[in-house]
């Protein structure tokens, strides 16, 4: 999310897997497109036989590789390098779009004196602190004006808060010539990022990196576009985000975002991630992407909490308008003006709660209690021994899912039980397994990975006790707010005012009831408390107590009582804007006023997508657009003005504080606002070959104290192999909902290890042969698959063997293996936390681990 | 696990038509153009607009369901995004639903226990309840460095990314409504 | 007395195949055809089916086509099936006249004539043809004859993700074939070539194939023959044994077999 946030204002992708058949190229770049997302993957072919050029750059050939057009090999986890020195290729070879740049990006800003470069510091920024091993980032910040202060009474609590907060405008050099324009420091900062660093260290020919640089920066330009795809080859990385960043800046300085074929496409695992982000199951974070109030900051008040995260002259502006609702659907008429809304029962982060976190307090106890709900950490966490140590602590947990998968069956099939290294009576946890229903037994909505919403319908009633998700913490909430119905007591207050009325809409057809589909659907729709009545859109929300809204970005999905838009089955083949509902305000391509010249009118005729109508005065295209439908393209910005009022109608990046892209990230990342290279904590390098001093990421998170931990560091030689892991078609994560199916389990049976013949020659494997895999970690076995698809890269002058393996497998269901996330390290980069698995270290050797622990 | 194949059934009568033509070939006897008709029975029943649970794509499907059972799943050809086409995953989901290895009770194993014991499922969800209650009363914290916090550390919730926005939603909302911060799921970039 | 109503076949167009595997579930899911009891990994690229056979009506080949440096690097994929030969050599040894052509010219094997006498097996140079272990019948891709029957299209090609399996009438698809074959030539991608849309193989075949090499390559051949009479001494047999013994005995041989099956699953489950 803030990959894609800092950069363009949203975290969602930025166009539909639809969109992809306009490209003229699509880059896909640490995705295994055609494996992971086999049915998207059918537009990449439209625009393949259209004559687009499809470039597969990957540390594996895989399906994508043999699909595109052409492969290029990589050292896996050295991404910023190679998006480094595309951007550099583009500033030192005039390939940048220019007018874009100056228009719509940060690179005209001037950044502040006190500001220096990793080339400055040897591969740090100005900022850092190296015992906290954090970036104070007040350096990295613009030179500004002085500020112009409104006149007049604010209207509203949003206006008010947002006039405290007012800066002047950063200070610009349209000529992007000055020596601290965003435009002049990135030149400097990727400098060193050129086509031999590429070969030193990516492993990739010089050859082929210029085909690529060449081949992209070819068709991106007002007449063409280019789209990157990427997916967890990007993210999954101590430096993921920045990763992003890269390729977020190298789109932003070739003019592709919010044209049609262009973007960013975020391909998302999982069938409702972007959902479960948006409404948010996730420790930072509430409905919408509003923030969890934390101690450690200015929130000790509504107005404390709603001052230090507004942002006054963005969209966001608004945010009070959204907190304040979300705060009355939660605790209804208890929510009042005097009580802050409720605020204070909204718990306050205590500091990092994330899930390795989360872990570590389950593992020393703090965490006593814990409930799986369609998840499966005993072999789909990364150092998974360790996660089922941490379950093997807890005093009580609920797991609950279709199969009886590896969470709930850890205390007796895991392979540390199971070779005697555990007793199962020394594991105190009392386990409660429920089972769930599948997709097809109930009715909800998911939220693809084009931020559309989908309604499906119950089929039929499932099995015996099995009950769905939403029966589950429905009647769980139920039984709570009973136990605490008389209690008085201060801290009681959020669970016993918590609003919880969903009882179900009978449906005769069936013997089991769900929860009110309509009622949920309504309350995170959001509607206005005097008369019921749904709410149309975001802009109708209110920061007063009037309105109720649980999640503000789907505003609109319900525009009536009777319309739920994420059922429209309307399709064309078009964007079918009557195909579900896209949020926000069913927008299929973000940004897409940048579709538009500064002018109003498009850039080419053959990338027309939203235009000014001169004649009707407002904007009009293809798409709902992405902008205020009727701020002409020469309104100025006010001066002194908050909200939208503070952009000018060039400025299509509505949600960030100028409107434009922030090439250069000023805030929201803790590890620097341009993306550097630095190696994974485990590699097969020596050094940092760009920065020697600096081999690893100075933000990493690396949890050293926990048991069997241990990072490799550089060049470890009793782990010389680089190891990659990943999915394949016919599984789907840790297996949960794939292995027990006997049509998926057949189709790959059985877990093996990727090597090259090379590789398998110097061990003496052949193929099939049974290998075990070693790390620092932990120890497994699988059968070798010797293919010529996996290559050693020549990278520091020797020769870098990469093996692969698929992460599917477990102890339990219909195929079992060993498990592959026992190899991996609990390491993380310091915005969200993500993991990395796809890029450590390893020694392979023939043969089976003693004992054979399957 | 499917013990057997229900076979293509007939419901008409064999057509057997005269040989017509007897084309080319060394053989033993000639290659028949017998144009023989059979008529079979097809699955039918309600069908049931449904979104694929896998990967983010966002396939339709159509679900049969007959008699209360799910017969057949297919992809909707009708969605703009998959055309009626599906993945293996999708086009196994079937599986996913009519599935033997599927439990169909609450399991409940004792602390230190060495077995599965089946319970009812109101027993479960009362227990639940009241081991959150109590583990929730006894680790409560209200301040902490002076600050107020309300939170519950004792308690964590972990989610699938492949559940149902409404359950996010209402499941994020009594998280927070019970003070716990230890909420996560799939998502992270 | 029935005739052809129209003509139905599958293209296969394999520059648009990425080895999903969809169509071998899809087809396994709508014809309830059951999975390997006891799947192992087979060290063939990605492939673990194997072969067409009883349970395996579609099968999806993974070539891979890399050369020691790396330079050329090809991993072809090949959705393959009962071909539905218009001269079809399983028809021809067929002793009780099982294997039928339908109204939608296509090649079906009618169970409750099959004997299970395995000629068919022989006379495929496919190798389309297996006893299924459940139903002690031929058994083969039956190009989702019920489907066809309440127009729809057969299950794998619906389910294809890519358009690689197209079906339709096969003059149409003809067509559609050989412009296809030119725009892939003009593009200078593909040594793009066609099997089996003309008549040249076994007379045509309902369903044919876009290849991206010679058909050698992906294991079909590139000029199979029908049934010579030599591989038939067994053919003969079964014509004997019928005038001489009776369809009833057959019809028990099959139930033998039908018997042999379930005892062979029960084995294999205990196991």
């Amino acid at each position: 999310m803030p990959g894609l946030g800092t950069s363009y204002g949203r975290g969602g992708a930025t166009s539909s897997a639809r969109d992809l058949q306009d490209a003229d190229c699509i880059v896909i770049m640490g995705s295994n497109f055609a494996e992971n997302h086999p049915v998207g993957f059918r537009f990449v072919l439209r625009a393949r036989d259209k004559g687009a050029k499809v470039l597969h750059i990957d540390p594996r050939f895989t399906r994508t590789s043999a699909m595109s057009s052409d492969y290029v090999p990589m050292r896996s986890g050295t991404d910023i390098v190679f998006l480094g020195a595309l951007i550099n290729y583009a500033l030192q070879n005039d390939k940048y779009f220019k007018e874009y740049v100056v228009n719509y990006t940060n690179a005209p800003f001037i950044i502040k004196e006190e500001y220096q470069d990793t080339e400055d510091l040897e591969g740090i920024f100005s900022g850092f602190d190296p015992e906290k091993k954090t970036y104070d980032n007040s350096s990295w910040a613009y030179e500004r004006e002085e500020v112009v202060l409104p006149e007049g009474e604010p209207a509203n609590l949003s206006e008010r808060l947002a006039r405290e907060k007012l800066v002047g405008r950063p200070k610009r050099d349209e000529t992007l010539q000055h020596p601290r324009s965003v435009f002049q420091l990135m030149k400097k900062h990727y400098a060193r990022y050129t086509p031999e660093m590429v070969e030193e260290i990516c492993g990739t020919s010089k050859e082929e990196f210029l085909m690529v640089a060449e081949t992209v920066t070819a068709n991106s330009t007002p007449e063409r576009t280019t789209t990157f795809c990427y997916a967890m080859g990007w993210t999954q990385h101590t430096y993921g985000v920045q990763t992003i960043r890269a390729g977020a800046i190298l789109q932003g300085l070739l003019g592709n975002m919010g044209r049609p074929g262009g973007g960013i496409l975020a391909l998302r695992g999982h069938a409702n991630v972007q959902g479960a982000t948006d409404l948010s199951t996730l420790w930072n974070s509430l409905p919408g992407y509003l923030d969890m109030p934390a101690k450690a900051r200015e929130h000790d008040t509504l107005e404390d909490f709603l001052r230090a995260q507004m942002r006054p002259t963005s969209f966001w502006q608004n945010y009070p308008k959204y907190l304040i609702s979300l705060l009355k659907a939660w605790y209804g008429d208890a929510a009042t003006a005097a009580n802050d809304f409720g605020y204070d029962a909204i718990p306050k982060t205590l500091g990092n709660h994330s899930h390795y976190k989360m872990f570590e307090d389950a593992y020393n106890g703090v965490i006593k209690g814990m409930m799986v709900i369609g998840q499966n950490p005993a072999v789909g966490g990364q150092n998974a021994s360790f996660h089922r140590k941490a379950l093997a602590n807890l005093d009580w947990l609920v797991v609950k899912d279709p199969f009886l998968i590896e969470t709930a069956t850890f205390w007796y099939e895991a392979p540390e039980v199971k070779n005697g290294t555990v007793k199962a009576e020394d594991i105190g946890t009392e386990v409660f397994y429920l089972p769930s229903t599948v997709f097809a037994e109930t009715e909800g909505s998911f939220t693809n990975t084009s931020r559309l919403l989908q309604t499906k319908e119950k089929a039929a009633d499932p099995p015996g006790d099995c009950r769905s998700d939403l029966w589950f913490t429905y009647e769980l909430g139920k039984k709570l707010k009973d136990l605490y119905k008389d209690s008085t007591a201060k801290r009681d207050w959020g669970i016993k005012n918590l609003t919880w009325d969903y009882e179900p809409d009978v449906n005769p057809r069936f013997k089991i009831q769900e929860p009110s589909e309509h009622k949920i659907i309504k309350e995170i729709n959001g509607y206005d408390i005097a008369t019921g009545a749904p709410l149309p859109g975001f802009g109708d929300l209110q920061d007063d107590g009037s309105t109720a809204c649980g999640c503000w970005i789907y505003t609109g999905v319900l525009p009536e009582e009777t319309v739920n838009r994420a059922a429209n089955r309307e399709g064309d083949d078009y964007q079918y804007l009557n195909w579900g509902f896209a949020w926000p305000a069913n927008r299929r391509n973000l940004y897409n006023r940048a579709s538009a010249r500064p002018d109003g009118k498009p850039w080419s005729e053959r990338k027309k997508y939203i235009w000014w109508d001169e004649a009707e005065q407002k904007w009009t295209g293809f798409d709902v657009p992405d902008f205020a439908a009727t701020k002409a393209p020469d309104t100025p910005a006010v001066p002194g003005g908050v909200g939208l009022a503070a952009q000018s109608g060039k400025d299509p990046f509505l949600m960030l504080p100028d409107g434009v892209i922030q090439l250069f990230a000023p805030a929201g990342l803790a590890d620097g606002p341009l993306p550097t290279h630095y190696e994974p904590p485990d590699t097969p390098v020596s050094t940092n070959l760009l920065y020697p001093n600096q081999t690893f990421s100075p933000t990493a998170v690396i949890f050293d104290h926990l048991p069997n931990n241990k990072v490799h560091g550089a060049n470890n030689s009793d782990y010389p192999f680089v190891i990659t892991t990943y999915r394949v078609t016919e599984h789907h994560l840790s297996g949960a909902m794939t292995r027990w199916l006997p049509w998926l389990a057949e189709l790959m049976p059985e877990l093996f290890l990727e090597i090259s013949p090379e590789l398998a020659s110097e061990l003496g494997v052949q193929n099939k042969d049974y290998v075990t895999v070693e790390t620092a970690r932990g120890k497994i076995e699988a059968k070798a698959l010797v293919t010529k698809r996996m290559r050693p890269l020549k990278v520091e002058g020797k020769m870098v063997h990469t093996v692969g393996m698929p992460i599917h497998w477990g102890y339990s269901g219909i195929s079992t293996g060993s498990v592959p996330n026992d190899l991996s390290a609990i390491v993380a980069d310091p915005n969200v936390f993500i993991h990395s698995s796809k890029a450590f270290t390893c020694n392979v050797k023939k043969g089976r681990l003693p004992g054979g622990v399957a | 696990m499917i013990t057997r194949r229900d076979f293509l059934k007939r419901t008409g009568a064999v057509t057997a038509g005269a040989t017509i033509a007897a084309v080319g070939g060394i053989n033993v006897k000639p290659v028949q153009a017998q144009i023989t008709k059979i008529k079979l029975q097809v699955k039918e029943g309600r069908q049931v607009p449904s979104v694929c649970p896998y990967c983010s794509v966002g396939c339709g499907m159509i679900i049969t369901e007959s008699e209360g059972k799910i017969t057949n799943i297919e992809g909707n050809p009708d969605s703009p995004i998959n055309l009626g086409s599906l993945c293996p995953k999708g086009a196994a989901a079937l599986q996913l639903a009519v599935n033997d290895e599927r439990p169909e009770k609450v399991l409940y194993r004792a602390p230190h226990s060495t077995s599965w014991e089946e319970k009812p499922l109101d027993w479960a969800m009362e227990r639940i309840a009241q081991k959150i209650k109590e583990d929730r009363d006894n680790s409560f914290i209200e301040t902490q460095d002076g600050k107020l916090v309300n939170v519950n550390p004792a308690l964590a919730s972990l989610g699938g990314s492949t559940l149902e926005n409404e359950w996010n939603y209402l499941h994020a909302k009594l998280m927070r409504g019970l003070g716990v911060v230890n909420v996560e799921n799939h998502a992270r970039i | 007395m029935s005739q052809i109503e129209s003509s139905k076949g599958m293209f296969i167009d394999t520059t648009l195949c990425h080895g999903c595997k969809a169509c071998e579930v899809a087809c396994k899911s709508w014809n309830e055809l059951p999975a390997n009891s006891a799947p192992s990994l087979t060290g063939n690229s990605y492939d673990n089916t194997g072969k067409l056979d009883g349970e395996n009506w579609r099968h999806v080949k993974f070539i891979e086509d890399i050369s020691d440096d790396r330079t050329d690097s090809r991993w072809l994929f090949l959705s393959d099936s009962c071909k539905h030969c218009q001269l079809a050599g399983c028809m021809t040894v067929c002793p009780t006249n099982a294997i039928i052509r339908t109204e939608f010219d296509t090649v079906y094997i009618d169970h409750d004539t099959c004997i299970g006498c395995k000629y068919c097996i022989t006379g495929c140079p496919f190798g389309v043809i297996e006893i299924g272990h459940l139903s002690g019948t031929a058994e083969k891709c039956t190009l989702c004859y019920d489907r066809l029957q309440v127009g729809q299209q057969p299950a794998c090609a619906q389910a294809c993700p890519t358009d690689c399996i197209e079906f339709g009438d096969v003059p149409d698809l003809v067509a559609m074939a050989k412009q296809r074959e030119q725009f892939l030539q003009s593009t200078g991608n593909y040594k793009a070539e066609l099997y089996g849309a003309d008549k040249k193989i076994l007379g045509g075949l309902n369903v044919f194939y876009m290849l991206e090499d010679k058909p050698e390559k992906y294991g079909l051949p590139s000029d199979p023959q029908l049934p010579q009479k030599s591989m038939l001494g067994g053919y003969w047999s079964s014509v004997f044994s019928l005038f001489a013994v009776g369809l009833v005995s057959l019809l028990s041989f099959r139930s033998y077999r039908e018997r042999k099956f379930a005892e062979e699953e029960e084995t294999t489950k205990g196991a």
